[in-house]
């Protein structure tokens, strides 16, 4: 499309003068179109169109009109009917069109047929004749039209007089025919299923038929019998999903292509179909697993329309039974839209998760950020759709704030979330906020809706809510009244006349003051004074003194129903006995809405007048004059004539998205720019740091002073991120397995304690302990260096005997680390998360194992079975006095980085009450362990997983140990420790169609030359491997000089990196949709390279 | 389900209408100024959905005309919105280099077209040639 070259307006005058080419056009019609490009007003047209159609009544009763005439002034009415000005007195003429007509004229008399008259218009009976004509000609473009008339408008009762006709067309030779009687009968089908009953048979040979373009509509007769009732086709499953294979892979003509997609539409079309036969049942849904993984899989192509089918693919996996594996692509595509700047995408990504939310709550919790980001989104819509999804997940512990933002977002407040609200007097208080913020922009609904729910609950129940409710009106009648809204002044008079009589502590008086005050007030409407004066008509007898003052106030009234209703109240007040008649029910309705006056207005409205519109709107119209004609700017007002118009009123024709599709089909990263020089600066000024790996040089505080000089600063959250995370975890609390998990840090659940009874200990040094707490805390400010430092007393090797605490399995852990799974999005951390930080995953043994002293150096012999085969760290010693030492290693696990802490009893008599605490630096908790005791040369294991949310290059830990060695005296000693960003980095396993695809969906970027080493054969290949060996890095394809590599941050952010060699230096570019993560692996890439 | 497509210019001029579902001629003017109204509010950087009354509004610009399509909530938006893109495409196939003009002058072969794509409601063929074909037919028979 991109060599499409708009059309100058300059070629219009010519283009009126000429009559060749396409535009081949009759005087009339011409000087219409001409006439309407012109107009200027509602006025002028009005007037434009009423000559124009009594010229037309004028050449249609004449009879020298020819039939190309005719077709010419069905066009003109066409034109007339579109502007919304009757021209039915041209209907008759489009079926004598459509009878009499050449092929071109039968079209437009069949079109105009179709624009004009909808079902049921009793002229449509004098179309039968023709069509059946035409269904038997042998001009093969008659019995097309036939056809697409007849599946457009056609009379139900002549049916039958067609249909033989139609379902011999079933067997046409020509594709085109059989494909539009199957959409006959599909109509046929909508309008009068019991005629086409017999021919369900033959809707499965369509199915079947040779022709995709017959199968394709023969879907639609298929997604519509399914929908009624999918139980009596499971057994077409097999051929929709291998209809859809062969789709999927290309076995359809080309011409079916949309921008290289195999018939997008039909793929749409079968996907929900597909849905709904799996819904709810298992063995039909295992039979598209595969076909559905490969829809999946297939949508590689970054266009609009892959990921219109990704959207619909994504729906049908989770509304099938489900499958794990599905479920996880599925979702990992949702990550895809809802990530993706395209606006469209992430739309529909929120529309996907929306949901998908229904199925599976949690999903949500990946993508809170997304989420919080897209509620403060400036575009409307998004904000509409993330309300959606956030009322799909509400529940009772966040529904506070999501009212509250449901509130920000002004007229959308369903009622219905309100049904969660936690207690009586939040709920008056909201609503009390709904109305007078919200107020005259709600739904008529809601305050009905409303005043019901207060109305229909049982006495005893509900008592004290409209109890609190009467206090609280009060309350606001007191106050400042007149910038409330009507309705809400409504809602409360309402109340008051129910319900003031509940409150005994209250002056009726009051009441009744309360609300004559409000009659007297300008700014209330008419119609609230009549809701106020049918409470005042509520409120029991026994003040006639002041009622009677209002009655007769008001019988003076210039509103003829406030001046009926004031004398109702005058005899209700003084007539005891009628008043006990009338109000027996204690119940008054008034008709608010006026609807005894609907039938006027929808007369009024069909013949022509303008809605009604409320003062205050109709003054902002005036400026904005938003008339059909007239609503743009004003400038052209006065220039929109055809001849002056420089504006491009031309079509261009281009796809947005060709120039992307086009770079990611060859991923040429060209345009690294060598901002640097080729030496870079980092490597030397990197070049005494420890390398990752090496845990020896913990034990040189030399090195740790250089390194802490060294360190760049740490780069802050900001406080709006630190906002945004508060306002995710009260969002979404209560989505995870624990509910209870605060996700604020404020964890109210004491840490989990091991019960054993105490036994004596000898005591340690308590003196010691304290000193060295001075020490460790000032040390840990040091220990910033990139490897995994903890403490510095590396000198002793103490236990002599240790004990492991027995993992059990499957009981503990698993379930342990499921749940922190589940749960880990739950929690709230500034830099990394602490999962499971509780001790649950490992328990005290009851089998001790006794190992001999020599062992000790290998700690990691006592790891649970399921961990020892995970990559690990060496294991290093963080601390110790003469009762305990304290040993870790870093555990490298897909999801999370385990932290293993190994606490040692050096001595002879069991220790007790030993708690652990670790803390990261801006992590708020992290949940302390206490075990109870730790038998004499022991060894207990405890684990923690942790996760990095925001990269930084290092994180400070630091914690203590506590323990009793007698009752009573506690002794703490702190450790600390360093993590480093290369820790919580993984490979990310992709494809290059999914590196490519992924890349250009990232935002982030950053560009930087790196030493290329060059010591072995193939440098590129060289560097790679180290860089892969260092960091945990994907290699997804070398190609020539390039090479691409992904890797992932364990919270899941996805980091690519493209390599080129570029001379002597490694021209590297990276990119990912976290701002700062780049950055941060760049750093880490060139230290390993610098150390290599 | 589609419940109209319009194609309406930036100064709230419909082009061309079709609807779906039986709109009452006096009411479609309102609807259709109503619907202009609601995308010419919207920004470039926003999506091209807006919510109207009890329907979705996939539109999209083509230099100064809207072509706007009322969709029921449970279907696709954006295959909608390529739906709109691939019509385009087959008209510029039809007029070569399509421009408003064509669509005015030819109003009732833009008609055909979108009949041949669009029946009540559903996409019933996405094939530009097929879509095309009934027409250039009858294009042939009437020159001869």
């Amino acid at each position: 499309m991109s060599d499409v070259v708009e059309k100058t307006l300059t070629a219009l005058p010519g283009l009126f003068e000429s009559q060749t080419g396409a535009a081949k056009i009759t005087n009339r019609l011409r000087q219409l179109i001409k006439s309407i490009t012109e107009l200027t007003s509602k006025h002028e047209e009005e007037n434009l169109i009423k000559r124009e159609l009594s010229a037309i009544k004028e050449q249609v009763s004449s009879p020298n009109t020819t039939m190309k005439q005719m077709r010419e002034i069905m066009v003109r009415a066409m034109y007339c009917e579109m502007l919304g000005y009757d021209a039915s007195f041209t209907y008759i003429h489009a079926i004598k069109l459509a009878q009499q007509g050449g092929v071109l004229e039968k079209r437009v008399g069949y079109l105009a047929v179709s624009l004009f008259l909808n079902e049921g218009h009793e002229l449509l009976l004098l179309l039968v004749n023709t069509v059946l004509k035409d269904l038997q000609s042998t001009n093969l473009i008659e019995v097309c039209m036939a056809l697409t008339v007849v599946a457009q408008v056609f009379p139900k009762d002549m049916i039958p007089a067609v249909l033989p006709l139609v379902e011999d067309k079933l067997s046409h030779p020509k594709e085109i025919i059989r494909r539009k009687a199957v959409l006959a009968l599909y109509k046929f089908y909508l309008i009068a299923p019991n005629q086409v009953q017999h021919i369900h048979a033959k809707f499965c040979k369509a199915l079947s038929d040779k022709d995709p373009g017959v199968m394709a509509s023969s879907l639609h007769i298929y997604l519509q019998l399914i929908r009624e009732s999918p139980d009596s086709y499971k057994d077409l499953t097999g051929s929709f999903v291998t209809i859809l294979k062969q789709v999927l892979g290309g076995k359809l003509p080309v011409d079916f292509n949309y921008h290289s997609v195999p018939a997008p539409w039909l793929q749409i079309q079968l996907l929900r179909i597909l849905s709904l036969l799996g819904k709810e049942d298992q063995s039909t849904s295992e039979l598209m697993y595969e076909v559905l993984d490969e829809s999946l899989r297939r949508a590689e192509m970054n266009h609009n329309i892959t990921y219109a089918i990704l959207y619909e693919c994504v729906k049908a996996v989770y509304t099938i039974h489900p499958k794990a594996e599905l479920l996880e692509k599925a979702a990992r595509c949702i990550g895809n839209f809802v990530l993706s700047p395209k606006i469209n995408l992430k739309y529909l990504g929120l529309k996907a998760l929306t949901y998908v939310v229904q199925h599976d709550a949690k999903l949500a919790l990946q993508h809170q950020m997304t989420i919080i980001e897209c509620l403060d989104h400036s575009d409307f819509t998004i904000k509409r759709e993330t309300l959606e999804l956030l009322f799909r997940i509400t529940n009772a512990q966040n529904v506070t704030v999501i009212v509250e933002k449901m509130l920000d977002f002004l007229c959308y407040v369903p009622i219905k979330t309100l049904t969660f609200a936690p207690d009586n007097s939040w709920f008056i208080q909201t609503m009390n906020d709904v109305f007078s913020i919200g107020g005259d922009l709600l739904q008529q609904d809601d305050p009905n809706n409303f005043l019901r729910l207060l109305a229909e609950g049982k006495p005893e129940e509900d008592d004290q809510l409209r109890l609190y409710a009467v206090e609280s009106y009060l309350t606001v009648l007191k106050g400042h009244t007149s910038h409330l809204p009507q309705c809400f002044l409504q809602v409360m008079s309402w109340v008051l006349g129910e319900y003031a009589h509940l409150q005994e502590s209250v002056d009726r008086r009051e009441v009744i003051r309360l609300l004559t005050q409000l009659l007297d007030q300008r700014s209330v409407s008419s119609e609230t004074r009549v809701w106020i004066l049918s409470a005042l008509t509520k409120i029991p007898e026994g003040q006639t003194d002041l009622i009677l003052d209002l009655a007769e106030s008001l019988s003076s009234s210039q509103d003829t129903v406030l001046r009926q209703q004031a004398q109702e109240l005058r005899h209700l007040s003084q007539d005891s006995q009628l008043r006990e008649w009338v109000l027996v029910e204690n119940s008054c309705a008034v008709d608010s809405s006026l609807s005894f006056l609907d039938g006027f207005v929808s007369e009024a409205l069909a013949a022509g007048a303008a809605p009604y519109k409320p003062p205050h709107q109709r003054q902002e119209e005036l400026s904005l004059n938003l008339e059909p004609y007239s609503f743009s700017l004003p400038v052209s007002l006065s220039s929109c004539s055809i001849t002056d118009r420089q504006s491009p009123t031309l079509l261009s024709v281009s796809s947005g998205l060709s120039g992307n599709s086009a770079e990611l089909s060859t991923l040429i990263l060209e345009g690294v720019k060598r901002v640097w020089g080729k030496d870079g600066y980092l490597p030397q000024k990197e070049a005494t740091a420890p390398p990752v790996d090496e845990p020896s040089a913990a034990v040189q505080p030399a090195s740790q002073q250089e390194a802490a000089e060294r360190i760049e600063p740490r780069p802050e959250p900001s406080t709006q991120n630190q906002d945004k995370q508060q306002l995710a975890s009260s969002l979404f609390v209560g989505l995870g397995v624990g509910s209870s998990v605060s996700l604020l840090g404020k964890s109210e659940a004491p840490p989990p304690r091991f019960r054993k009874k105490p036994r004596p200990h000898e005591s340690s040094s308590s003196s010691g302990t304290s000193k060295r707490s001075s020490d460790s805390s000032s040390r840990s400010s040091r220990n910033t260096t990139d490897s995994f430092l903890y403490g510095s007393f590396p000198e002793e090797e103490p236990a002599t005997s240790i004990s492991t605490f027995d993992h059990t399995p499957k009981s503990t852990t698993a379930n342990g680390l499921s749940q922190n799974k589940d749960t880990k999005e739950d929690r709230h951390a500034n830099t990394s998360q602490i999962l499971g930080g509780d001790m649950v995953i490992v328990r005290p043994s009851t089998i001790q194992d006794k190992h001999p002293p020599s062992v000790s150096s290998d700690l990691t012999a006592l790891l649970p079975a399921d961990l020892k085969d995970l990559p690990h760290s060496d294991v290093i010693s963080l601390t110790s006095d003469p009762s305990l030492s304290l040993s870790s290693c870093r555990l490298f696990r897909d999801e999370a980085l385990l932290l293993v802490i190994f606490i040692s009893n050096c001595t002879e008599t069991v220790i007790k009450d030993v708690a652990v605490q670790l803390t990261c630096e801006e992590l708020k908790v992290c949940t302390g362990n206490v075990m109870d005791c730790l038998e004499a040369r022991s060894t207990s294991v405890c684990h923690y997983a942790l996760l990095m949310d925001d990269p930084h290059t290092n994180v400070s830990l630091t914690g203590t140990v506590s323990y009793q060695t007698q009752p009573g005296h506690t002794n703490t000693l702190p450790f600390s420790g360093t993590l480093s960003t290369a820790d919580f980095i993984r490979p990310l396993v992709v494809t290059t169609e999914e590196y490519g695809k992924l890349w250009l969906s990232l935002s982030h970027d950053v560009k930087q030359n790196l030493k290329l080493l060059t010591d072995a054969g193939d440098p590129l290949r060289t560097t790679l491997n180290a860089l892969k060996d260092a960091l945990q890095l994907h290699v997804v394809d070398i190609i020539g000089s390039e090479g691409i590599v992904a890797c992932r941050l364990l919270s899941g952010a996805p980091c690519l990196l493209h390599c080129r060699v570029n001379g002597a230096a490694l021209a590297m570019w990276l990119r990912s949709p976290h701002p700062a993560l780049p950055d941060f692996i760049l750093y880490h890439c060139q230290r390993a390279l610098a150390h290599h | 389900m589609i419940k109209f497509l319009l194609m309406v210019n930036k100064q709230g001029q419909t082009r061309l209408s079709r609807y779906y579902e039986q709109v009452e001629l006096g009411k479609r003017a309102s609807l259709e100024a109503d619907v202009v109204r609601g995308c010419l509010a919207r920004r470039k950087e926003e999506c091209s959905f807006v919510e109207f009354k009890d329907y979705k509004l996939v539109y999209r610009q083509y230099a100064a005309l809207f072509i706007v399509v009322g969709i029921t909530e449970n279907e696709n938006e954006l295959s909608i919105y390529e739906l709109v893109h691939n019509f385009v495409e087959v008209l510029d196939k039809y007029f070569s280099r399509v421009s408003e003009l064509d669509i005015m002058f030819s109003l009732d072969k833009v008609h055909i077209i979108l009949d041949e794509m669009i029946l009540n409601g559903h996409i019933v063929e996405t094939n530009k040639t097929r879509i095309l074909a009934p027409l250039l037919a009858l294009d042939k028979m009437a020159e001869s």
